[in-house]
């Protein structure tokens, strides 16, 4: 039997919520565009994004675009689905630190790849699924 | 510098309903629970319930994670006649061994003299295994829930890669945290699980979220377990010997903070149980140093976090849990530190952490079904989990 490679959750399946400071992250998304919660006074990056810097208190952000590459700092492998009225199939939740977005990571899926192709260290590429609501949402594939 | 409400307040009384499989005490109702536990204690100190006057709950004063405990409804069902203290320690089961530090507060500051606290669990409506994944979208956990991560195993399962990653932990050392509490509960009439585990059955369990398996994970069970706190003085004039609150600590750093539901954690801290910072205050506040521990009870939602507890709370080096574990020093049955004694959450129930502080004070009074001979110190904790984690030492008259 060949091994599986890695899915994307159905994103008919999933729904997300925002409210005043996490909403311009998922807007970013809905462009295209992976950004990051950044202070514009000490430039500490925060996610997910809250109301204050936890560095200086400071609530002005910034949303710089990131060159959307990262680093997958820990995974899982799961081969059962998280939904009971769907069959089984295989995916891998990732934790990943986003380049030029120091001390923010994402916890999300890494996709297109054989479970035991995955290490942590390895370089990924961010693209998007969409989901409900007309959001998207941020997942990874293996770097080219 | 030791704690100036060291060994003021002791546990006299516990009790429990029976444990039961996920769902299945229907039609007991949550509070007919409670109140069953709550009576119990006091019949095992020797106490009336007319007596009880604080609560000190943990886990946000919840009954597991769909019911919730309220005092005055308790206070109605079984006629306690007032109350000076009621307080809960703040989020979920992190705080389960701090609890009784909540009660000495109460005790101490003169707000009330019998102290109850107590812990339930039915997983009718919701199974707790999948709880985040039914839980409706936030604006925090919109971070989280879409990867897939659908319940505390899966969760932890990524902190647990990091650690095998950095220092090289097998699967060997899990299997053994699983199979040495599965033979402490062989023997026990309350657990679940009651048949012998060996380390092939552990390697072909079926993986829930590689690379924890479903050994890995807790049991889903339903009951209720209760304890009351009161004053040492007090405590020498009831039924059973005295159960010293020697220190009880909660809380945690930043670093830790949500833990799981962030994963913002930095190197060391992603990859342990958040224990440290409290393990340091514990054995500064007690006095006791790990090396003097007779006994420890170890909150075992899922095996690995057991291992990372043991390297914080030092019993071994950081990094090196799996070689410590693997050595058999875990064991009831010639090991160093005999852990989970009855079967744990792993083997016996799960009743978020409260199974756990039952079990240390059968063992300090000499009662305990796997007994430690001469057990006078144990070491109970609560967590991994998001802020507070917890962890207590109770000191027995031996």
């Amino acid at each position: 039997m060949s091994e599986p490679v890695s899915e994307m959750i159905p994103g008919e399946r999933i729904a997300i919520t925002t409210d005043t400071w996490t909403e311009p992250f998922w807007q970013a998304a809905k462009d295209g565009r992976l950004t990051a919660c950044q202070c514009t006074d000490c430039g500490t990056f925060r996610m997910p994004p809250t109301p204050f810097c936890p560095n200086c208190q400071s609530q002005n952000t910034d949303w710089p675009t990131l060159p959307g590459t990262a680093t997958v700092f820990s995974f899982a492998v799961c081969s059962r689905s998280p939904y009971p009225d769907l069959p089984d199939f295989t995916y891998v939740p990732v934790v990943v630190d986003l380049d030029g977005a120091p001390g923010a990571r994402l916890v999300s899926n890494l996709v297109g790849i054989a479970p035991s192709k995955v290490e942590i260290g390895m370089a990924v590429q961010c693209d998007f699924n969409p989901i409900q609501d007309g959001w998207m949402l941020p997942i990874f594939r293996p770097l080219d | 510098m030791v704690w100036v409400n060291q060994d003021k307040t002791a546990i006299v009384g516990v009790g429990a309903t029976p444990y039961y499989p996920r769902g299945q005490s229907h039609p007991r109702t949550i509070n007919e629970m409670v109140g069953t536990a709550i009576l119990a204690a006091c019949e095992d100190a020797g106490l009336s319930v007319r007596d009880i006057d604080g609560f000190a709950y943990y886990s946000s004063a919840q009954a597991g994670y769909t019911d919730k405990m309220d005092t005055a409804s308790l206070m109605e069902m079984l006629g306690i006649p007032e109350i000076g203290f009621t307080a809960a320690l703040t989020s979920g089961g992190g705080g389960s061994a701090g609890a009784a530090g909540l009660a000495t507060a109460a005790i101490m500051n003169g707000d009330a003299t019998h102290v109850v606290t107590v812990m339930a669990l039915q997983q009718r409506k919701q199974r707790l295994g999948t709880v985040f994944g039914a839980v409706k979208p936030d604006p925090e956990n919109s971070f989280l829930q879409p990867s897939g991560l659908v319940g505390p195993g899966h969760l932890m399962s990524v902190l647990v890669r990091r650690h095998m990653h950095l220092y090289g932990t097998r699967r060997e050392a899990f299997a053994e945290i699983v199979i040495s509490q599965r033979e402490n509960a062989l023997n026990r009439p309350t657990a679940m699980r009651r048949t012998p585990l060996t380390l092939d059955e552990y390697m072909e369990s079926p993986m829930l979220a590689d690379p924890l398996c479903r050994l890995d994970f807790c049991l889903e069970t339903d009951g209720a377990v209760a304890f009351i706190t009161t004053t040492s003085e007090r405590a020498r004039d009831l039924k059973q010997k005295p159960v010293y609150i020697h220190g009880s600590v909660h809380g945690g750093s930043r670093k830790w903070g949500r833990a799981f539901a962030w994963m913002g954690m930095p190197d060391p801290d992603f990859a342990s149980s958040g224990h440290k910072p409290v393990a340091d205050r514990l054995w500064a506040q007690s006095g006791v140093k790990p090396s003097d521990i007779d006994v420890a009870l170890i909150y075992d939602h899922f095996s690995a976090m057991v291992l990372m507890q043991l390297e914080d709370y030092g019993f071994c080096e950081k990094g090196e849990g799996g070689a410590f574990v693997e050595s058999g020093a875990i064991r009831y049955k010639g090991g160093s530190l005999p852990l989970n004694t009855h079967g744990g959450q792993l083997s016996e129930a799960y009743i978020i952490g409260a199974t756990h502080i039952r079990e240390a004070v059968e063992q300090l009074r000499g009662d305990a079904i796997n007994q430690v001979d001469d057990a006078k110190l144990a070491l109970v904790t609560g967590g991994p989990a998001s802020l507070p984690v917890s962890g207590m030492v109770l000191r027995g008259e031996g």
